[in-house]
């Protein structure tokens, strides 16, 4: 268990340090913005109590927030798509109690459940953050093709993180 | 009250969500000048050391680009040199000199974080506090305007880029002589738009447009953009025009931070027109 622990403290930091170090500074056409760092909030095991999912989604995005200025942005559309992922859970379907230690990744669940899952919730914290970043009426057009592109691009890159960086379990 | 514990306890998961969603934004919301140095001062401790390794190693990538924009901008400098110029009258010369008193200082700093893919960008710049940078500040680089201090730590500062929906130049359209404001409108992070021009001056595609030096911040004639194409909506007596910004602001390295030596003196004096 403390193993699993570390795995998912490392994650953080590596989700962290790759979200500001390097898809901030990449150039995808100026509309794209991909929160890659979201995977985190996707990753958390099935079990995590809910404080725990909404405490550490807080600190995530309060860490994305410290290196881009943003101060409470990041911030609140994590809070808002930790909230929402319970629900999300139960809508898609969640695996029964029995079946053990799975996780909410490509391997255990599969690709569509994993595609359906993350797709919502990424973009629902899209949504939640083009509205509070922008804030203008008259910039809704913009804003929803930002959050579509951003969410369909955030969705390539996390499914290929899962695919490079996860190893089936035996 | 029992029975409300009770019930926040049975909801603890809505109210912990509520809790933290009104708090990030309340920090979203509610950042005056002093919370923004409060917070910037504690963050920018990790983040701006972060950031310093960072692109103390992406640096060399842009060394090429930098090299080129620093040997036109030198070669303009030689231009204005005295050796450079035919000295006409050695009386006028000294004239000139007493005439003209410094107004603005220039600082060289290096951006060492930059985003243009939001709709509000920011610059993090390695010279704070203790260099000499405050709040209120121009940034420009050889090409044209960048953006203006927000916020100070002892060994950083945040700068505002001019991509940011709270960022508003005064500029003019030399050749016309005519004012109006530079704004972002958050989609193409080359483009700008220049509003308040109105409709009965001739505007050309390929005016090119200063800083009007109205603002106590920058400098006149500083280069903002280029017009590429005007537009009127009906009905309106104003002029949509998009133009390119001079600066390229995804290879920003080194930039040129501009204290107003008169700005205090200029804000008091406005200020007394404005209170009376």
């Amino acid at each position: 268990m403390n193993r699993s622990y570390t795995y998912i403290a490392a994650r953080f930091i590596l989700l962290v340090a790759t979200q500001v170090l390097l898809i901030d500074h990449m150039q995808l056409g100026g509309y794209i913005n991909p929160p890659v760092y979201v995977l985190f909030i996707l990753l958390l095991p099935f079990q995590t109590p809910g404080w725990v999912l909404l405490i550490t989604s807080f600190i995530l995005g309060l860490s994305v927030d410290a290196f881009s200025n943003s101060t409470g942005l990041h911030a609140a559309s994590s809070v808002f798509m930790a909230f929402i992922r319970p629900y999300i859970i139960k809508g898609v379907g969640a695996p029964a109690e029995y079946e053990g230690h799975l996780d909410p990744g490509i391997h255990d669940m599969g690709t569509n459940w994993f595609l359906v899952y993350s797709g919502i919730l990424i973009f629902m914290h899209q949504l939640a953050y083009g509205i509070l970043e922008s804030f203008y009426l008259r910039e809704a057009g913009i804003i929803l093709l930002r959050v579509l592109l951003s969410t369909v691009a955030t969705l390539v890159i996390v499914v290929l993180i899962e695919y490079l960086f996860t190893r089936k379990k035996k | 009250m029992r029975h409300i514990l009770a019930f926040i306890w049975k909801h603890n998961f809505f109210f912990l969500f509520l809790v933290l969603e009104i708090l990030s934004i309340a920090l979203l919301v509610n950042q005056s000048y002093y919370q923004r140095a409060v917070i910037t001062n504690v963050t920018d401790r990790v983040t701006g050391r972060v950031f310093d390794s960072y692109s103390s190693v992406t640096g060399y990538f842009l060394l090429r680009k930098e090299n080129e924009r620093l040997a036109s901008e030198n070669a303009i400098l030689w231009q204005r040199v005295k050796q450079g110029q035919l000295t006409t009258d050695t009386l006028s010369t000294l004239l000139v000199d007493t005439l003209n008193r410094q107004t603005y200082r220039y600082m060289v700093a290096k951006v060492i974080s930059n985003s243009t893919n939001h709709r509000n960008n920011y610059i993090m710049l390695n010279k704070g506090k203790i260099h000499g940078i405050e709040p209120d500040m121009a940034v420009i680089n050889p090409e044209g305007i960048v953006g203006t201090v927000v916020s100070v730590s002892e060994n950083f500062s945040w700068v505002m880029s001019v991509l940011n929906k709270h960022s508003k130049v005064s500029a003019r359209i030399n050749r016309l002589n005519q004012m109006g404001t530079v704004l972002w409108q958050g989609s193409n992070p080359e483009i700008g738009s220049l509003t308040d021009i109105p409709v009965h001056v001739k505007v050309n595609q390929g005016d090119s447009i200063y800083t009007s030096g109205y603002s106590y911040i920058f400098p006149e004639a500083v280069m903002v953009g280029e017009v590429i194409e005007i537009k009127i909506k009906e009905g309106e007596h104003f002029y949509d025009i998009d133009f390119r910004w001079a600066a390229d602001f995804n290879s920003l390295t080194y930039v040129y931070v501009i204290k107003n030596l008169y700005r205090e003196e200029q804000v008091e004096l406005s200020k007394q027109v404005i209170d009376e």
